[in-house]
């Protein structure tokens, strides 16, 4: 249960926006997080790790900063550890497949106007509906 | 170096707007997958705002030569390095799997990194399932992707 809150939304949300840009501009870069995590780890044959290190080191950064003003970070995770096993193994695995997540697909993709980002945001915001559908039909802590 | 600070830039305000955003918080991500239940929209208002702000970014890319920065290629590649394809199998199938696995967490990749800010125990355990997640695609992609195409 949680609470709507438009206002916070709406200027971290312009903050992404403004750090997706920055990447586009600066760098000729699309920002999708799944991406550049998995391109750094294993780079391809002449791709630079050392910018997509710096935008990962950048993830807890930010949110270290937002801590530092607000003082709190509201984190309430109800998965238990398996289930959180079995998400992440699905959100790894799914994401590079379909080659993008919630900010390669969701925000960059859309912005640019890819019919594929476009496909694959819908598809996942479904099923990810569907998901927490099914979970709290009483799929929760069976797992 | 360039490339580097400008990405550090780009990451800390993309986890600043996360955190601000409580995108980091999975109830409140779940809260907006539940529809049916005591629906929160925010995660609708973030990509809102986060959508208008990169459409300008993109309008701007487009407007510049393509030597102004280091893009080597306007359009992102697959995986595979080779040109994206259209709406595939591959890419629905592999956003069903993501959203399988969003719903059940509440965790998509960038929040769940940021929110390592936290040292909880359980955003490691998922980070780390994520990784070995990738890893398998890679192992799968080798091994049943490239059979495949070989195949055709």
């Amino acid at each position: 249960m949680t609470e709507f809150t438009p206002v916070s939304s709406a200027v971290g949300g312009g903050l992404i926006g403004w750090a997706t840009s920055l990447l586009l501009l600066a760098n000729g870069r699309v920002a999708g997080i799944s991406g550049i995590l998995a391109q750094a780890l294993w780079p391809g044959s002449g791709e630079a790790r050392g910018w997509r290190f710096a935008f990962l080191v950048g993830l807890p950064l930010g949110a270290s900063l937002v801590v530092g003003l607000q003082g709190t970070l509201a984190l309430e995770i109800e998965a238990s550890p398996v289930e959180l096993v079995i998400a992440g193994l699905l959100v790894g695995f799914g994401t590079r497949l379909g080659n993008g997540c919630t900010s390669g697909h969701g925000i960059c993709g859309i912005s640019r106007g890819s019919p594929r980002s476009l496909a694959a945001t819908a598809t996942f915001m479904l099923i990810g509906g569907l998901t927490v559908l099914l979970m709290r039909a009483g799929l929760a802590g069976r797992l | 170096m360039k490339f580097e600070a400008s990405a550090l830039l780009s990451g800390t305000l993309f986890g600043a707007g996360l955190a601000l955003s409580q995108m980091t918080n999975p109830a409140k991500v779940i809260a907006f997958l539940d529809v049916t239940g005591a629906w929160d929209p925010s995660l609708a208002f973030v990509m809102g705002a986060a959508l208008s702000v990169a459409t300008g970014g993109q309008i701007i890319q487009r407007r510049r030569r393509p030597s102004a920065n280091g893009s080597t290629s306007p359009q992102p590649l697959a995986s595979g390095g080779v040109p994206a394809a259209g709406i595939d199998a591959q890419l629905i199938g592999g956003a069903a799997l993501f959203g399988i696995g969003w719903g059940l967490a509440g965790f998509c990749p960038g929040p769940a990194l940021a929110s390592l800010v936290s040292g909880s125990p359980r955003v490691m355990i998922f980070v780390a399932s994520m990784i070995v997640g990738m890893g398998l695609y890679r192992f799968f992609d080798r091994v049943v992707l490239l059979r495949a195409r070989t195949a055709r």
